[in-house]
């Protein structure tokens, strides 16, 4: 079991990857001026937030020693579900219930994720596939059936692109007071215990008299609801929905919670760890697109997309930092 | 662990036929699901079973059908390949640039790209085993960094191949269709010996129980180097045959992805345990068969294509669920949780 003392000491990992966000700034300050500028790093928070919401979710899924692969077309449900509330609901409802209804949407497939993964006893790995396959079939649908509503409603683009507070934008904001909530529930409350515990030995909670079906159920619908809020705020921010929004969301979501040292066989992790590895995952990507590393290549001849780089280096962090603290024991 | 519970490891006397029909259960579910909705086809088929219309299914099922005995191997050992799409993409990549020419370079390009398969199969092997990473997360990361590779190789869209070769790949001769050829080749010359030699038995022995094959004196690490690398190839030869339908080359994340999602769906659907040491790359065929055939089935009925991903979908669940009956049989009620 966790408790808040072990819980206060932090994990060399959470350290490991601070660390590698210092030497990110530093390349990068290195690289362009105005890279260490408050405005710029604001703006790399704003973007970071996007992904530290969607990994929120997975993260507590992770937690349990399940996956959620669901989230690329739950976000993107949960986008156009939101900027089309007002063909579904009518005006007068679909306006002031765009956001919730976007949500809601997502917390449904979360709540069939989690039915399937704790009553059925389903693989959650092929379980939440099949739901992400079917969520994708849902969008095609609506999209396919008649033209649907794809633009954003003003409350969606201001809280994703607004300042409510000078400076901080609300992205940002949104962010915080989710990661508090969450932060709260694992080292204070009763479902965040149940969550480690449950990533331990489910069979151990069983027989300690917690119904750990309902709490699985709980957390699944947790990370559609999150995943999709995600969606809602994606849409915003580019001031319309469409499809397949979700897919580059899959791989830096599961890196960042990894590389922020929660184990995905479930148990152990914090949240300040998936914090740092989604400022990490996001500061990479930033930097990649800094550098510009096919300018070099293409001055030596060789003409490559820069997309080549940015797979690449991604990946090849990812093993170089799991190398340093996200090795599994020798089995004997 | 999963394994010792499931019905089918309750071993009536060895020889007897309850012996071969409880081991091959899943595959035999498999093959009939895919006979019926094949049979399905053919009948509201409105040109009826011509030899064309086999040929065409055929070729558009290997491709899946390859990659999900890729990804059979790694599932065995009670790992995970998610790079299999990735690798067959990146041999799709490669085969449009290196398989031309005359036949002997020709010849030459073909092993280029099975070896490429081999090094990225190996690579995912050493890090699995000697770097001791999850396999889910060392999977992850090569994908992307052979997707970055696949690009580099192709940047846009196109490339050749030996037109000659890419015809007799995917014709039929006599009405057998020639990708139909190489997947029985896959399967008798390196699935089947596999299968049957020590180190193929030992992947069993490594998905069943880690602790109890290494206390065997199973060489686990040898056992799943062979499993990641021979997944290299089979995703290998899976690229190779879509360059021949294609005639050309494509790095694109979404198809690569497609593949590895659909991989796991026809190795499940093929009674493979994705818990590992149960299952066999047979039954990943007929798996892949039927995820191809249910588009199929779509496309005679005349549902509107906008509905066709939501059926794919439901089939999936539905499919899944299915394993959940095995939970009536269950009486107590604790082994329900791991």
């Amino acid at each position: 079991m966790m408790t808040s003392k072990t819980l206060a000491k932090i994990d060399p990992a959470v350290l490991i990857a601070f660390g590698c966000i210092v030497l990110l700034l530093g390349i990068g300050s290195i690289a362009k001026p105005g890279f260490l500028s408050a405005a710029y790093l604001v703006q790399q928070l704003q973007t970071a937030s996007f992904l530290g919401i969607i990994a929120s979710g997975v993260m507590l899924v992770m937690l349990m020693g399940q996956i959620d692969l669901s989230i690329p077309w739950v976000i993107a449900m949960g986008g156009m579900m939101a900027t089309g509330a007002e063909g579904i609901l009518g005006h007068t409802l679909g306006q002031p219930l765009a956001i919730p209804f976007g949500i809601c949407c997502g917390l449904l497939a979360g709540l069939v994720n989690g039915v399937g993964v704790a009553y059925l006893r389903a693989p959650s790995m092929i379980f939440t596939l099949g739901m992400n396959a079917v969520a994708q079939g849902l969008m095609v649908w609506h999209t396919g059936g008649f033209a649907p509503q794809d633009a954003a409603t003003p409350l969606m683009v201001a809280l994703a692109s607004g300042h409510l507070i000078p400076d901080v934008p609300n992205p940002l904001l949104i962010w915080i007071v989710l990661g508090g909530v969450i932060v709260w529930m694992l080292t204070r409350s009763r479902l965040g215990r149940q969550i480690y515990a449950i990533g331990n030995k489910e069979r151990a909670v069983f027989l300690s008299g917690v119904d750990s079906r309902k709490v699985t159920v709980l957390v699944f619908a947790i990370s559609g609801a999150c995943a999709a809020a995600g969606g809602v705020l994606l849409s915003g921010w580019a001031s319309r929905s469409y499809q397949a929004m979700g897919d580059p969301y899959l791989l830096p979501t599961i890196a960042a919670i990894v590389l922020g040292g929660t184990n995905v066989l479930g148990g152990r992790g914090s949240y300040l760890g998936t914090i740092a590895g989604v400022i990490l995952i996001t500061l990479l990507q930033s930097i990649l697109s800094v550098l510009q590393p096919q300018d070099y290549f293409a001055q030596l001849g060789v003409k490559l997309p820069d997309d080549v780089f940015r797979q690449v280096v991604f990946g090849l962090v990812i093993i170089v930092m799991m190398m340093l603290y996200g090795r599994e024991r020798v089995i004997r | 662990m999963t394994v010792a519970q499931d019905p089918a490891m309750k071993r009536p006397k060895r020889g007897s036929w309850r012996y071969w029909f409880a081991a091959q259960r899943g595959v035999l579910v498999a093959v009939a699901i895919f006979a019926v909705m094949f049979a399905v086809y053919g009948a509201a088929q409105p040109i009826g079973m011509s030899a064309d219309v086999v040929n065409t299914a055929v070729n558009k099922g290997a491709l899946l059908a390859l990659v999900a005995m890729a990804q059979t191997l790694p599932v065995l050992t009670g790992g995970l390949d998610l790079s299999v799409g990735m690798t067959f993409m990146l041999a799709n990549c490669l085969a449009s640039a290196v398989v031309s020419g005359s036949p002997g370079m020709t010849a030459l390009g073909i092993v280029i790209v099975l070896v490429a398969g081999l090094l990225c199969g190996l690579v995912n092997g050493l890090i699995v085993v000697y770097g001791r990473l999850q396999p889910l997360i060392a999977t992850l990361a090569t994908s992307a960094i052979y997707f970055g590779i696949a690009l580099a190789v192709r940047p846009t869209p196109g490339g050749d191949i030996n037109g000659a070769f890419a015809d007799w790949m995917t014709r039929s001769t006599y009405a057998v269709p020639s990708s139909a050829v190489l997947l029985l080749a896959a399967v008798v010359l390196v699935w089947l010996p596999y299968r049957n030699s020590v180190l193929g038995r030992s992947i069993y022995a490594v998905g069943s129980s880690p602790q109890a094959a290494y206390a065997s004196g199973v060489n686990i690490a040898r056992a799943k180097l062979s499993a990641y690398t021979l997944a290299g190839l089979f995703a290998a030869l899976g690229g190779l045959l879509l360059t021949c339908i294609t005639y050309s080359g494509e790095a694109r994340a979404a198809l690569g992805n497609d593949y590895t999602l659909n991989s796991i769906a026809a190795v499940v659907i093929g009674g493979t345990s994705l818990f590992g040491g149960f299952g066999s790359a047979i039954g990943s065929i007929f798996g892949a068969f039927v995820m191809r055939t249910v588009g199929d089935l779509l496309i005679v009925f005349n549902i509107n294509p906008v509905l066709q991903p939501l059926f794919v979908g439901v089939v999936l669940l539905f499919a899944v669920s299915l394993g959940s009956l095995r939970l009536l049989r269950i009486r107590n009620k604790l082994d329900l949780y791991r």
